[in-house]
């Protein structure tokens, strides 16, 4: 039976470069010198070290415990000595650091002590816990913790369950050898998956230019007796593996920006995360590596299971990168992320290192003129008109570009692909949401700091009236005390006058308030006495004078600023 | 001509009760330029203008006791939009209020501090806690990085430090190249 | 640096106008065959006129020069101005015009992507409005030789009244007006009858038509390529033929057939060549259909009603003028948030 396949608007066929990598099978990595484990490889929280330099660790040792709501644990890949806990270059075309745990190999590569769950006996609660300590997520590049998105929708169950084996960028065919290879376990993984999500049907979306795998996933399926499971082959078209337009190729449902999958019944996960979620439930193993495609300016482009935190560079050398090697870049070529370094480790996200060189990438002819012929708008899969948005982009006109949906950009490239004027359309739109977010953040803290700066008015204020009320108080308590002394000695002028008794309880109000001043002062001078610093008879002479030093600015500072100065 | 002297009449008076009717309807409570000049302040509190604080700096221009170009932290952009809010011309900052600093916070060291509590009392925005002869410490998140704290502190214990980027708050640079004359 | 997409289709503006040049030569050889090699004269003319100003104007702009006439948009606006004027107006006035094209049209409004206004028919309608008799004298198919050609067009002596006509559109028009004036003796006759005469062909003018079909070859050899869709063409055709039919229908007397005006004038052109420039054209699907669906209504009503020879220009500056508010409100939703 042929199912009916929907179709998403535009998209780009760009030479797809595969099947260089796809001779050889997948092929291990040797160990490297050292493990760069970046704690921080998912959507959501940074998870917090468990290890500390010098701790002894076993492959799979859980090193950084998932933190917040939305976070996912990170592993040890070997086992070995941590080196050390501290900010490493990350994967990321920004050249940041982030948090990193440094792995020194002692070569065993002994694993820990492994639990296993039987997925069909443990609450789903449980299991999205356990599936969160493993640290699997999202293997398509995405890296999105895998157990927020194992839950139903509101009805307790899915309709689809959409298995993501599409591998649209060029490159790229670390799924290929995946599914080629590894079917059946993956496989296991999915029929997990569908458990946990209480799927009706499950539709593996695989790209036509991939036969082989569409065979070996038909073969695992039919092997496993499972119904209600099949592998699609979809028309070979970028970006049919954004998970939008293959739920769109597979179902005909479009999820429009901002909104959950599954309250359309549907649910989307890469043929990666599907084999790691087998690792985790039915052996116990973190993910603590993945396939990696390894080509481009390489003279052996291969794919490889390659450990999260191994150097780029000691995986490329097992491919023998060229000489005119200029860059790496992870993932494909239409939406890689160029990397700072070559030393950068493998993470979660790294489904390819793509070897550059001039040759092999060119840089584009002089950005032109935009001359608005549309072609942009025929091309992009999400509807949008980039033209448009890339005149208020420049402009810096943030709002009209957010009217012309600029967050409905998944920023594939299709644009920038097809553009012939050699507009960096993409660039335009990442910058322009990364401005507005700044802004938006901006205007959060400048709106806080608004209002905690009238707070502050307000209670200084209050304070300020507060203390007026008390010493009027005060002030009427000793006026009283003061009159009624007063009024013992002379009663009957007391009597006499009324309103003269308060003529001699004025002036001695007056000194009450000179004493209390005279008493607040004497307590300010005491206390500023035991702020003097105590004890210095030990103290090396540096530290003397360093108290010195304090003590004489100290002494400057004690000028009282006016002020309102 | 009676009639048109009765025409225009009838017509100033239809006219003038629909002003007077809309002067009314849609009066304005407050000055809202206050508002939109304050909304582009960038709430350090800091002072550095000469007013207490960024809403009576805002009050001051709406008002046009002070210029547009006094505001450090708002730097050449916030001039910028002043000067567009207010259709003036952009004029840079000017030097007797300061320099345009790369965002940064306060942080104290806490081996020098001796809990005199004077920046917190500095402090416009009560980003600093702790309490007499505590500890104080910043909280960052909180800090507008007005350096008001850094004066009063009678042992110097408080630095600002700029601001590090992160990957939440990196930012893709303007990819406009200028295309170079051709040789 | 460069960031992602690292591959890149391999298209580019020079390569767009290329293509556009490329199709507009079956139409420019029809042309040559019927009316004589003149108009390769003035196309040579409107070129360099065109490559000389861009120049000046990018020199002055601080722009590089190389790159920017290299994309050979110019190079297009030159041959339109050429192909829409008549191909004996003097050279001055060719040079003018291209001038007035490129420096006011083109470049003051920022040069390539910029300008609100085609180039090219903001040039005729300027033109048209200051020489209405230069513009207005077509010589008939075959009429004059080349080298009176050139006499007329660097010449200084303009006894052209006598020489040429008005454009088939322009007879005909003034035949039909005629024909409706009792008085006239041309009175009772139809359209058919009244095309009868050695200036028209079989569908519209005589050679006209044929220049009209090379463009046509040209336009949709061009829809092949994908340099154009075919919304601005068939709504525009669409447009002109439907309002021309449904007044020739109503009163065949006095109206051309829709026929008539699809192979006469600029249509061809105006349809495949003109009216698809994407610079000063609306540019979504449902935008380009309104906008050539209005500008073959209007040069429908310019043609019957109005006193100019042919409508495309007026119509293509009209609905120019309307393409912000039709882009405007023509936005196609976005994925995921259409109404299924």
């Amino acid at each position: 039976m042929l199912r009916k396949l929907f179709k998403f608007h535009g998209g780009v066929k760009p030479q797809t470069n595969k099947t260089e990598s796809t001779t050889q099978p997948i092929a291990q990595v040797p160990l490297p010198d050292r493990l760069v484990i970046p704690l921080h490889q998912a959507v959501g929280g940074h998870p917090r070290p468990l290890v500390a330099p010098g701790d002894k660790v076993f492959k799979g040792q859980r090193i950084g415990g998932a933190d917040g709501s939305l976070s996912s644990a990170v592993h040890a890949s070997t086992s070995g000595i941590v080196h050390d806990v501290v900010p490493a270059l990350m994967p990321h075309t920004s050249g940041l650091t982030t948090l990193s745990v440094i792995i020194e190999p002692d070569g065993e590569d002994r694993w820990g002590e492994l639990d296993k769950v039987n997925y069909r006996r443990t609450p789903p609660d449980e299991l999205r816990d356990f599936l969160r300590d493993a640290g699997v997520v999202g293997l398509g590049g995405a890296v999105f913790p895998s157990y927020a998105k194992l839950k139903p929708g509101k009805e307790g169950r899915l309709k689809t369950l959409v298995i993501n084996g599409a591998e649209c960028e060029p490159f790229i065919t670390c799924d290929d050898l995946l599914m080629r290879e590894r079917a059946a376990d993956m496989l296991k993984g999915i029929v997990a998956m569908r458990h946990m999500l209480q799927a009706e049907e499950v539709l593996i979306g695989i790209e036509d230019n991939k036969p082989e795998a569409v065979a070996a996933v038909q073969a695992a399926i039919a092997a496993s007796g499972q119904s209600g499971i099949e592998a699609v082959a979809i028309p070979t078209r970028y970006p049919a593996g954004g998970a939008k337009q293959l739920i769109r190729v597979l179902t005909g449902i479009e999820v429009p920006h901002g909104r959950r999958s599954t309250d359309f019944g549907v649910q989307c996960f890469n043929v990666g995360t599907a084999y790691s979620i087998y690792e985790a439930l039915e052996l116990g193993r973190p993910l603590i590596s993945r396939v990696v495609t390894v080509a481009g300016n390489v003279d052996r482009p291969r794919n490889y299971e390659v450990l999260i935190g191994t150097p780029m560079d000691h995986v490329v050398r097992q491919s023998g990168a060229r000489p005119d090697s200029d860059r790496y870049i992870m993932g494909g070529p239409m939406m890689g992320v160029r990397l700072p370094a070559f030393g950068v480790p493998v993470v979660k996200a790294t489904n390819c290192i793509l070897v550059g060189s001039p040759a092999l990438f060119p840089p584009p002819p002089p950005e032109m003129p935009c001359i608005r012929c549309g072609e942009c708008a025929k091309a992009c899969p999400a509807d949008l008109a980039p033209f448009e948005m890339y005149w208020f982009s420049r402009s810096k006109n943030f709002g009209k570009a957010q009217e012309y949906h600029l967050f409905d950009c998944i920023e594939c490239g299709c644009c920038s692909f097809v553009c012939p004027s050699h507009i960096p359309l993409v660039d335009y739109f990442r910058f322009s949401k990364s401005e507005i977010w700044a802004r938006e953040r901006d205007k959060e803290a400048s709106d806080a700091a608004r209002d905690r700066f009238e707070f502050k008015n307000f209670r200084q204020e209050r304070e300020k009236q507060e203390k007026a009320e008390k010493l009027a108080a005060k002030a009427a308590a000793t006026r009283e005390k003061v009159a009624a002394e007063g009024q013992a000695g002379t009663t009957s002028a007391a009597a006499e006058t009324p309103d003269v008794a308060a003529k001699p309880a004025a002036p001695s109000a007056e000194d009450t308030k000179r004493a209390l001043i005279a008493a607040a002062m004497e307590k300010a001078r005491q206390q500023k006495a035991q702020v003097a610093p105590k004890n210095t008879e030990q103290l090396s002479t540096e530290t003397q004078a360093d108290i010195a030093a304090i003590e004489a600015r100290r002494a400057a500072a004690a000028t009282p600023p006016t002020p309102d100065a | 001509m009676l009639t048109a002297l009765l025409v225009m009449t009838a017509v100033a008076l239809v006219l003038g009760a629909l002003l007077g009717y809309a002067s009314l309807k849609f009066k304005v409570e407050g000055d809202p330029l206050v508002e939109k000049i304050d909304a582009i302040l960038p709430q350090t509190q800091c002072g550095q203008c000469g007013f207490p604080g960024c809403r009576p700096y805002a009050t001051a221009i709406a008002s046009g006791e002070a210029d547009i170009n006094q505001c450090p932290p708002g730097g050449e952009e916030g001039i910028r939009k002043l000067a567009d809010l207010l259709g003036r011309e952009f004029k840079s900052l000017s030097e007797e209020h300061g320099v345009e600093k790369p965002k940064s916070v306060a942080v104290i060291d806490e081996n020098t501090c001796i809990g005199c509590t004077l920046c917190i009392q500095a402090c416009p925005v009560d980003a600093i806690v702790g309490a007499a002869k505590q500890l104080h410490t910043v909280v960052a998140g909180e800090c507008t990085g007005c350096e008001l704290c850094v004066a009063p502190c009678p042992v110097d214990c408080i630095a600002m430090e700029p601001i590090v980027d992160t990957l939440d708050t990196w930012k893709w640079r303007y990819p406009v190249i200028q295309i170079k004359q051709a040789a | 640096m460069i960031n992602s997409p690292f591959v890149r289709k391999p298209a580019s503006v020079q390569q767009v106008m290329l293509q556009v040049l490329l199709a507009l030569v079956p139409g420019i050889a029809a042309y040559v065959w019927f009316f004589g090699a003149g108009i390769l004269v003035q196309i040579a003319l409107a070129s360099a006129a065109a490559l000389a100003g861009e120049a000046a104007m990018l020199a002055i702009r601080g722009k590089p020069k190389a790159l920017f006439l290299g994309d050979l948009s110019a190079i297009v606006t030159a041959w339109l101005i050429a192909l829409t004027f008549p191909p004996i107006v003097p050279w001055w006035l060719t040079v003018t015009a291209t001038l007035l094209a490129i420096v006011v049209v083109k470049q003051l409004y920022g040069g390539l992507g910029q300008n609100p206004f085609n180039p090219a028919m903001a040039a005729f309608c300027l033109m048209i409005v200051a020489y209405p008799a230069l513009m207005s004298q077509w010589p008939a198919a075959g009429q004059l030789d080349f080298s009176s050609q050139l006499q007329l067009i660097f010449g200084g002596a303009r006894q052209v009244d006598a020489i040429t006509g008005a454009t088939p559109l322009d007879a005909l028009r003034t035949a039909l007006r005629a024909a409706t004036n009792p008085d006239s003796q041309l009175h009772g006759l139809r359209a058919s009858q009244l095309m009868d005469g050695p200036a028209y062909g079989m569908l519209g003018g005589k050679g006209g038509e044929w220049v009209a079909l090379g463009f046509l070859l040209g336009g949709l050899w061009l829809l092949q390529r994908r340099i154009i869709t075919w919304h601005i063409p068939g709504a525009f055709c669409l447009a002109l033929a439907a309002s021309a039919g449904l007044l020739w229908a109503i009163r065949p007397e006095g109206f051309a057939s829709p026929v008539f005006h699809l192979a006469s004038g600029g249509a061809m052109l105006g349809a495949f060549f003109i009216l698809t420039d994407p610079v000063s054209g609306a540019t979504t699907l449902r935008g380009k259909l309104l906008f050539a669906a209005g500008a073959g209504v209007l040069t429908f009503v310019i043609r019957a009603f109005g006193a100019y020879p042919d409508g495309v220009a007026f119509a293509t500056l009209l609905m120019n003028l309307c393409v912000p508010l039709i882009d405007m409100n023509t936005q196609a939703p976005v994925f995921g948030h259409k109404k299924d």
